[in-house]
This record gives structure tokens, sequence and C-alpha cells, in this order.
């Protein structure tokens, strides 16, 4: 009995500590509390969906107005003042401080706006408590306030691109002693300022969230959903919120200490500066110590990023592929792997920071070693896929995509991963490139993929196809033209965050690739309206969704077509069996197609279960007789 | 025998019925451990960092100021109490949960108010937080502390809030998850000082 109190009162108590076992009434949600300050984790990840897809077209936008300065240097931008204002100086260029600060907008918008809290954000609220059979996170109010932070956040950095002095510009980075001195560059003033209390709201919603996920999974499973049938969106959900939970506090206690450098004199990360020939008293301090903190979560971050994008692509291809997913403990070993490993390879961040040369091959190692659990991970995806009975939904093909992405920016990584190597390449377009592939796009491609897939579920209506179709072939093709050629550019020594290249000889020989890339980068950005498009009339206009419309097997597909608070009006459903039996012999005998779904026991299934899942049937008929123990680990 | 037929819930109640393999932990004293590892990732880092300044170059020497001392003792008695506390919840002891959680929460103030001490003892010594006149090393201490001392601060305001429950009665040997977690919280930032205390005097 005890148990089943706790789950009650963990929402319940949220509220107020007098009310403590009091029934939580929801009968007549008010439009604010349904759409607002919803503490209903469907609703919740829908925001989060909703401001992260509002983010991701700001952040394209803005690599649209740099990719116009790099390709067509004397283009006049007079026509875009009526948006930029003052960014646009008098002769109709861009103003050149502005060119950094929407760089540093531009990467610091997609790496935690978009892409952890739109994608993490999104899909571990929708779909932990569907997959794992609970009516709703651990704590409800935690999961509203987590996304009202990354909407202060939001709000913050919003305004910064209002100030005079313009928003943050020294890199998603932010290195000191451009991040740490107001009167370094003029973003360097408010707008750092600004950048900081953002991140800092940020980290706490990310914090928030994280305990969220992992408490939920660890305690709010449904009977029978041992961690060996979790779906692999679940194990990277709950991977990506440990990592997060670990290498988040590590950026707060660095941007505790910048902030520190900044407003109150201390020399953490200073020394030996001069600005206009006059010394400053900061004395002792080291810029490389920030590099060490912030890539000590930078690193985990970017996987923070991908994992929840592999996570999705597994689920989605094993259901279009109607397989079971290959190596379902190698997917997961793979992912402990990486996020063990992603602790310690940070300084393959800082090769040229003059570190000694041997701690540099040490940390070589380990960076060449995470090539081993990726490829794993690709194998697998692409074994998957073999002889499969392929069905080629949007997100089929989106997922697709990400394994392709993910590869040929991995590649990459490992040139980079070399230290010897990484001199020449360090700072150039060629990390841009890889890092654009496999973590820009890949995860961009993870979350259009879920949002392809769980749109049903989401909104109880389809999206369309035919735009599905029209919208990954331009993105899929437009990513590969414009990062791929970035490679060349970068071996050539072309270095990243510069404003033009046409002043030095050696930048003209590459004036029309850049062209080119800029052509390629505007009509791929143009192709998302096509996706907007789709998304939005959907919403409202799109065909009534069927209750499993890609026939899969997972709990999220056994609630109604619209799930409401508590997501399944009877009982939840009890899980017998891992997600992925696809395409099982002999499950026509037993009365299914090519699926049979969590939560349909072994015993019904007598024609198609192999050996052992009869053996399993024998012993739990055998504890039944010895007491209701039966949904205990096996 | 199913627990899921037992209770079948409506659209808008949110229980838990159907729980097979999960942890017998409360959600809320779960998350309050994980909470306490980002705070501990947090002070990982500030203290790797300190290391790193420490070993490379010239750090500033200077002494633990004598009330570091004195506070960690205080930090420890609270803990005691706090147990204390915690032990008469569990026998039903109303009177000394409320005299145990009084005499932690003022520990705690004073142990915050020796950390002010503690601050102007290392201004007399001349180590500054900031300014021309400080080191990275110097500014540590100051870090350490204050960021422990906010923590302090959080825990106060959940003494307080347990305080407020055992004066309305409504802490007894069936209702303990609050005073257990304020217990594990108020423990952990005990652990958490002496571990900076320490750290401080092997490395300064
Ligand atoms: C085979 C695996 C990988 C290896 C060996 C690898 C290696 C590297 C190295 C050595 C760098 C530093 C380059 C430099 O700045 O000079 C780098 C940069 C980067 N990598 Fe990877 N990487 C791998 C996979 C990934 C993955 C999976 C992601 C993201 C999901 C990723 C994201 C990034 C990012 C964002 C940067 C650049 C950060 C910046 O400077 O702004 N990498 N990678
Ligand atoms: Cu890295």
């Amino acid at each position: 009995m005890e148990l089943h109190n706790h789950g009650q009162s963990a929402v319940a108590e949220a509220h107020t500590h007098d009310h403590h076992h009091d029934e939580h009434e929801h009968h007549e949600d008010g439009f604010i509390r349904k759409y607002i300050f919803s503490e209903d984790h469907k609703t919740i990840a829908k925001q989060f969906l909703i401001l992260g897809l509002m983010w991701a077209f700001m952040g394209g936008a803005m690599s649209v107005i740099f990719r116009l300065q790099l390709g067509f240097p004397d283009f006049n931008l007079e026509w875009l003042r009526p948006i930029l204002g003052t960014w646009i100086n008098e002769t109709g260029k861009l103003e050149q401080e502005k060119y950094l600060a929407l760089v540093t907008m531009h990467g610091t918008i997609m790496v935690f706006f978009v892409l952890t809290a739109g994608l993490s954000g999104t899909f571990s609220n929708f779909l932990i408590p569907l997959q794992v059979g609970a009516r709703d996170m651990a704590s409800g109010f935690m999961n509203m306030l987590s996304f009202w932070f990354f909407f202060l956040a939001s709000v913050v950095m919003f305004t910064s691109l209002f100030l005079e002095t313009g928003p943050a510009s020294g890199g998603w980075v932010i290195y000191p002693p451009l991040s740490a001195l107001p009167e370094a560059v003029p973003g360097s003033g408010a707008g750092m300022t600004y950048w900081l209390i953002s991140m800092a709201l940020f980290i706490v919603s990310s914090l928030l969230g994280g305990i969220n996920y992992i408490t939920t999974v660890i305690n709010m499973r449904t009977k029978g959903l041992s961690f060996a049938r979790l779906p692999l969106t679940i194990w990277a959900f709950f991977l990506t919120a440990i990592i997060g939970l670990l290498s988040f506090p590590v950026l707060f206690a660095a941007a505790l200490l910048l902030i520190f450098d900044r407003s109150m004199g201390t020399s953490f990360f200073l020394s030996d500066i001069y600005i206009g020939g006059k010394a400053l008293h900061h004395q002792g301090g080291s810029a490389i110590l920030f590099q060490h903190l912030f890539w000590f979560l930078g690193h985990p971050e970017v996987y923070i990023v991908l994992l929840p994008a592999l996570g999705i692509t597994s689920e989605i291809i094993a259901t279009n592929a109607r397989k079971p997913i290959f190596g379902y403990r190698a997917m997961v070993g793979s992912m402990i792997g990486i996020g063990v490993l992603s602790f310690i390879v940070w300084a393959h961040h800082m090769f040229v920071t003059g570190m000694n040369p041997f701690l540099g091959t040490i940390f070589m190692l380990l960076t060449l070693i995470i090539a081993v659990p990726s490829a794993v991970k690709a194998f697998n995806y692409i074994t998957t896929l073999w002889k499969g009975n392929i069905i080629f939904t949007p997100a089929m093909l989106f997922s697709i995509g990400l394994v392709s992405l993910f590869i040929s920016g991995g590649v990459t990584g490992i040139v980079l991963g070399n230290n010897a190597l990484d001199i020449q390449l360090h700072d150039t377009y060629f990390v841009v490139a890889h890092f654009h592939l496999v973590m820009g796009s890949a995860s961009f491609f993870g979350m259009m993929a879920g949002v392809y897939h769980w749109f049903p579920k989401m909104f109880g209506r389809m999206m369309d196809d035919k735009l599905g179709y029209v919208h990954f072939w331009l993105t899929f093709i437009g990513v590969y033209l414009v990062f791929f050629p970035m490679h060349y550019i970068g071996i050539a020594g072309f270095p990243r965050r510069y404003y033009s290249f046409s002043t030095f000889d050696f930048g003209k020989s590459y004036a029309d690739l850049n062209m080119f890339i800029s052509a390629a980068a505007i009509i791929t950005f143009s192709a998302q309206a096509l996706f907007a498009f789709n998304f939005v009339y959907s919403i409202f206009r799109g065909r009534l969704a069927p209750l499993n419309p890609w026939d899969s097997n997972t709990l999220e597909w056994t609630t109604p077509r619209v799930p409401g608070h508590g997501n399944w009006p009877g009982a939840i459903p009890t899980v017998h069996r891992w997600p992925y039996d696809y395409s099982k012999p002999d499950a026509d005998k037993d009365g299914f197609t090519d699926f049979i779904p969590q939560h349909i026991p072994f015993s019904q299934t007598p024609n198609s279960n192999f050996e052992h899942e009869n053996d399993l049937i024998a012993k739990q008929e055998g504890k039944k007789n010895s007491g209701d123990n039966e949904h205990k680990h096996h | 025998m199913k627990v899921n037929k037992l209770n079948p819930p409506t659209n808008n109640t949110i229980s838990q019925e159907n729980k097979g393999v999960a942890l017998s932990m409360h959600p809320r004293k779960f998350a309050l451990w994980l909470f306490i590892v980002s705070i501990t990732m947090m002070f990982a880092a500030l203290t790797s960092a300190y290391i790193v300044k420490f070993t490379e170059g010239q750090p500033l020497v200077f002494d633990i100021p004598i009330m570091f001392w004195i506070t960690s003792v205080v930090i420890i008695v609270s803990s005691l109490t706090m147990h204390l506390a915690y032990t008469a919840a569990k026998k039903n002891n109303t009177k000394n949960i409320k005299m145990f959680m009084t005499i932690t929460s003022v520990l705690g103030v004073i142990f915050l108010v020796g950390q002010w001490y503690a601050w102007a003892e290392l201004v007399q010594a001349g180590v500054f937080f900031a300014g021309s006149k400080s080191a990275p090393t110097g500014s540590f201490i100051y870090v350490f502390s204050g960021v422990h001392g906010i923590h302090i601060i959080s825990g106060l305001v959940f003494l307080l809030i347990t305080l407020r429950l055992a004066f309305q009665n409504k802490i007894n040997s069936e209702k303990t998850s609050v005073i257990e977690m304020c217990a594990t919280y108020w423990h952990f930032l005990d652990i958490l000082w002496i571990y900076l205390f320490v750290f401080l005097l092997l490395n300064h």
C-alpha cells in the first residue's frame, strides 16, 4: 500500500505542504492551468517543442545573415535594416562586431536552446511517462518550473539582442578574457551579463528537468518494465539526464567564477592584461583554467545533444524496418560507454593551448576510444536496416539521414582527435564542418524524426507525408552541400569566426566555394518553411490520427488518440516483453501481424514465443502460486 | 492480487498503481539525492580548479582562520542534534523533535555568523576576495565558504519549514519523510563543509 501513496503525494505535495494526502483535483482545468502553467508532461513537452522550434528559426535566420556576409561580402544589406537596425552600417554592410555577436548567439541558441531544451525537453517530457507507463512525471510541479526557467532564460537571451552594445560576442564557448572584461568588446558588457544570467537560468531548468527524468525512469516504471525491457529512447533520455546532472553544475561553477571576475574584481581567469596600454590589476589567474571547466561540461554537452537523437532514431528505425533493433544490449552498452568516456576527453578541445604534449597524447587516446562505441551504434543501425521491410515514412528518412550524418561527421572527429593533426585544423572551418554534421545536423535530424513520428500522439493528427518527403530531401541534400565543402576550406587554413576573408590573398581562392555554401544554406533554411507550414497546418487541419499509425510496440500507442491527464483512462498496461518484437516468426499463428506490442503477455502468443520466453511463462506460473511476487526483476 | 486492478484511476487522479520494478525509495527523496549529486559536482569543479591554480605558479600561502575550526565543530554538533531530532521523530517524541530541531537551526545560524567572522579574520590577515591585492587561491576560500554558505541558507530554510511542521505536530513516527529529507540535506551540508575544510588544510 505504501507504494500507492507515494506517487500521489509526490504530485500533490509539490503544491503545498499542508495537503499531504489530499486527492489531486484537476476537474475543471482553466485555460491557464491547462495550456500555460500546466503540470501535465505532455503539455510541457509541447511548450518545450514550440519554444525550441521558434528558437531554431531564429538561430537559422542568424546563420543566413552571417552566411550572406561570408559568401557575398560586397552585397548590400541595406534591405535588412528594418530588422537589424544599426547592425547594418552606413555602407549597407553588417557591422563587424555584430557579425561576431550573430555567430555567438547562433551557437548558443542552437546548442542550448534548440538541441538541449528543444530536443531533450520535448521528447524526454513527452515520452518518458508514456513509454514507461506512468501517469505523469515524478513531480509535475518541478517539471513545470523547468519549462518556466527555460522560458525566463529565453526572455533574457532574447532581450540581450536589443541591447545597444549588442549581445555577447565572444563565441558560444565564452572564453575569457573577452567574456571576463566588460570593456573588451562591445558585447562583453551588458550582453555578456545577460548571457550569464540567461545560462544560469537555463542550467537550473535543465537540472530540474533532469532530476525529474531520472527519478521517473527509476521509480515509476509500470509493472514488468525492467531496465532490460526499456525502449532505447528511454535509455537515451535517462543517460542524457545523468550526464547533464553531472556536467551542468560544472558549467555553473565556471560561470560563477566568471561573474566574480567580471563584476567583483577577482582574478580567477585573468592575468597580465593591458587595455589601451594600461595594465589591469588582475594577476595570477589563468584563462586556460576556464577552458578546462568549460569543456568539462562542453564535451558531455555534445552528447547531451546527440544521445536523445540517437535514442529516437533507434526506436524509429526498428519500427519502420519492421525488425528488432540489432544488438539491443550493445546499443545500451555503447551509450553507457559514450557517457562515461565523454567525461574524460574534454582536453581534445585544448590541444593547442600549450598543454604538455604527453598529456595531449593521453587525451588523444581516450578521444579515439570514443570512436569504438560510436561505430558500434552506427553498425547496429545499418544492420537493423539490412534486409528490413523498410517503410519510408518521413520520420524514417530523417532517422536514416541521422545515421548518415553521424558517420560522415564522426569520421572527421577521428581526424581531429589526433593531436598532431589538430594543430593544423584547430579553429578552422574543418572543425565547423565536423560538429555541424555530427552534432548540429545529426541531432536536428533526430529532432525532426521525433516530431514526424510522435506528432500523431502529440496532437492527435497526422502531418502531411508528401511535404515531409520534400522537406527531408531538400534538408538532407542541403546540409551536405553546406557542410561538406567546409572541410576543404578548413584544410586550406581558413579560420572560423572571421568576418571576412577578402582582405587576404589566400582568402580569394575560395570565394566561389564560400558563395556556393551560402547559397546552399539559404535554400536549406528556406526549405524549413515547408516544415513550419506542415507543422502548424497539421495541428489544426491534419488528418485524424489512427491509434497506432506506425504499428509500433511501445506503450504510448495504447493510449487514446489524444491522451488526457493521467494518460490512460483505465488501468496502466502491464509490460510483458521488450519493445522490439517486430516480424517475429509465427506471430501470425497467434493472430498478430508483424508486431507484438509490449503489453501482450507471452501466454497469448504461444506459437511465436522463443524457448526462453516459454520458460518465463512457466516460471511466472510457478511464482503466482507462491504469492504475488511475480513482478520482481528477472 | 494484481495491483492495477484494485484502484482503477479516473482521468484526474495521478496515482501510482501498477508499479512493479521500481525502487522502494520515495521519488522526492530520490530527487533530493540527485540534487545533492549536482551540488557535489559543482564543488568538485571548484576544488579541482583550486588545485590547478595551487599547483601552478606561486600560490598565495595563507593561514587557515582559527574560526574555521570553531565553525567546523559547530556544524558537526548541529548534525548530531539533527540526528537526535530525527530519532525523536521515529520514537514519536514530539517534545524532543521540537527541541532538537530548534537547537539545530540555532547552530546553523551560529555557523553562518562564524563563517562571517572567519572572513573578517582573512581580511585581517591580508587575504582578500577581490581587488589588486587579491590572488586566485585566496579568492577561492571565499568562494568555497560563500557558496557553501548559500547552501547553508537553503538548508536553514528547509530546517525552518520542518520546524514549523514540528510545532504544528505534523511530524511523528508515521510521517517522517520530511524530517528525514531535511536530515539528509543537513548532514550533506555538514560533510560538504568538512570536506572543504580538510581540503583547505591540506592545500594552503
Ligand atoms: C568519433 C567521435 C568524435 C571525435 C573523435 C571527436 C573529436 C573532436 C575534436 C578533437 C574536436 C576539437 C577540434 C578542435 O577544436 O580543434 C572536436 C570538436 C567538436 N566536436 Fe567532436 N568528436 C567526435 C564526435 C563528436 C560528436 C558525436 C559530437 C556531437 C554530438 C561532437 C561535437 C563536437 C563539437 C560541437 C566540437 C566543436 C566545439 C567548438 O569548438 O565550438 N563531436 N571533436
Ligand atoms: Cu569534444
